[in-house]
């Protein structure tokens, strides 16, 4: 099989409905503090490992690149990351874009969780609610979401 | 993801959410989506190609100030993926005595080294296993490939999470005896189907599934989708 037949063995997993969309207001971006959210089970090597159904969150430092690959699903390539993080973690990117003013700030503070996981309802009542506190304490006004 | 976008809008945030996977992004409608046709696991694209990832960042950032409504964009250049399989040169094994593919992880060791010298450690074997116990945890699959009771073979670990690292190692390894960045999964076919060590793991796999052991215990060692044959 190829990547386009695994993409499409995916395509039919059941997706959340979501019946209202709220779109939150955002400075200019040139003074806006832009955080990265990836559902890829990044984290520092000194932090904990994702469990297998993990709805947790870890929180990525701004100033490091020592991040390994966490996620539990073998339907994902590990060597794009490996080669290059900005592929998944589009970390120094941000830094170029703040460097030239296009976006205000790098945030000082990302998180990660695990995507390989089924409890929608935890990451909405719990983990999803506490990442967003940590961010909007931390400053941050847009958040960009990154898969794997 | 599209539903911690839901969230993080409704604490303030504004977001716009990467998606690879066309059907997911538009059927969970985030507030900012970007649908880009790319391969799982490289959602910005293109590995080491900067000025690409820029062209995705700026599309999806700049969706920040021009949506007044949900909507879903799509990336105009799409990367496919069609499912070739590295070649690249194998280093001799160092042991004639030992299990083929036991010999055959040793002798990778100096390339899996230098790809964590010139890369840094964000792939390889973490996870439960180290680079020195990487041999040890192949020739427990090669006993169990070989008829060994799954359950006493003392896989050293949760059997999906050491076939992780054995992967890991190779596929770190493939980077530095390939000629380029190999593209998405040509590294993970190699290592299933053209090495030593992948051939063990299938085996392993279908003598686990005739065993009796559970489904996500033999099921996950590799992906089913990636690397068997048809």
């Amino acid at each position: 099989m190829s990547g386009d037949d695994m993409k499409q063995a995916a395509a039919d997993l059941e997706c959340p409905v979501f019946e209202d969309t709220v779109l939150a207001p955002s400075p200019p971006l040139s003074e806006a503090t832009v955080a990265i959210l990836t559902s890829a089970s990044l984290h520092h090597p000194d932090q904990p490992d994702f469990g297998p159904a993990d709805i947790s969150f870890r929180v990525l430092d701004r100033e490091r690149r020592d991040l390994v690959l966490g996620h539990w699903s073998q339907d994902v390539d590990q060597v794009g990351f490996g080669v290059d993080l900005n592929v998944v973690y589009p970390i120094d990117r941000l830094e170029e874009l703040a460097a030239q003013g296009v976006i205000g700030k790098v945030s000082d503070v990302h998180l990660a969780y695990a995507g390989n996981q089924f409890d929608l309802a935890g990451v909405q009542l719990d983990s999803g609610p506490q990442g967003a506190k940590l961010l909007k304490d931390a400053g941050v006004d847009v958040v960009l979401l990154t898969p794997v | 993801m599209s539903a911690l976008a839901h969230v993080l809008e409704a604490h303030g945030l504004a977001t716009v959410s990467l998606g690879i996977i066309r059907e997911q992004i538009v059927n969970t409608a985030p507030p900012r989506g970007l649908y880009c046709d790319f391969p799982l696991g490289r959602p910005l694209g293109r590995p080491g190609d900067p000025e690409f990832q820029h062209r995705v960042l700026a599309q999806a950032l700049g969706m920040i100030e021009t949506a007044t409504e949900p909507v879903v964009e799509e990336f105009p250049e799409a990367i496919r993926e069609e499912g070739t399989i590295l070649a690249c040169p194998m280093p001799p094994r160092d042991d004639a005595d030992a299990h083929p593919a036991v010999a055959e992880a040793r002798g990778l060791r100096a390339a899996y080294e230098r790809t964590m010298a010139n890369h840094g450690e964000r792939m390889g074997a973490f996870r439960v296993l180290t680079p020195d116990t990487v041999p040890d945890a192949i020739g427990v699959f090669a006993e169990i490939a070989g008829g060994a009771n799954w359950r006493e073979a003392g896989i050293p670990g949760i059997p999906a999470r050491v076939a992780q690292d054995i992967r890991g190692y190779y596929e770190a390894a493939a980077v530095s005896l390939a000629d380029h960045t190999p593209g998405a999964f040509e590294a993970t076919r190699w290592f299933l189907h053209h090495t030593e060590a992948g051939r063990t793991l299938l085996a392993a796999r279908e003598e686990m599934k005739a065993q009796g052991a559970k489904h996500p215990l033999w099921y996950f060692l590799v992906s089913e989708h990636v690397g068997l044959p048809k």
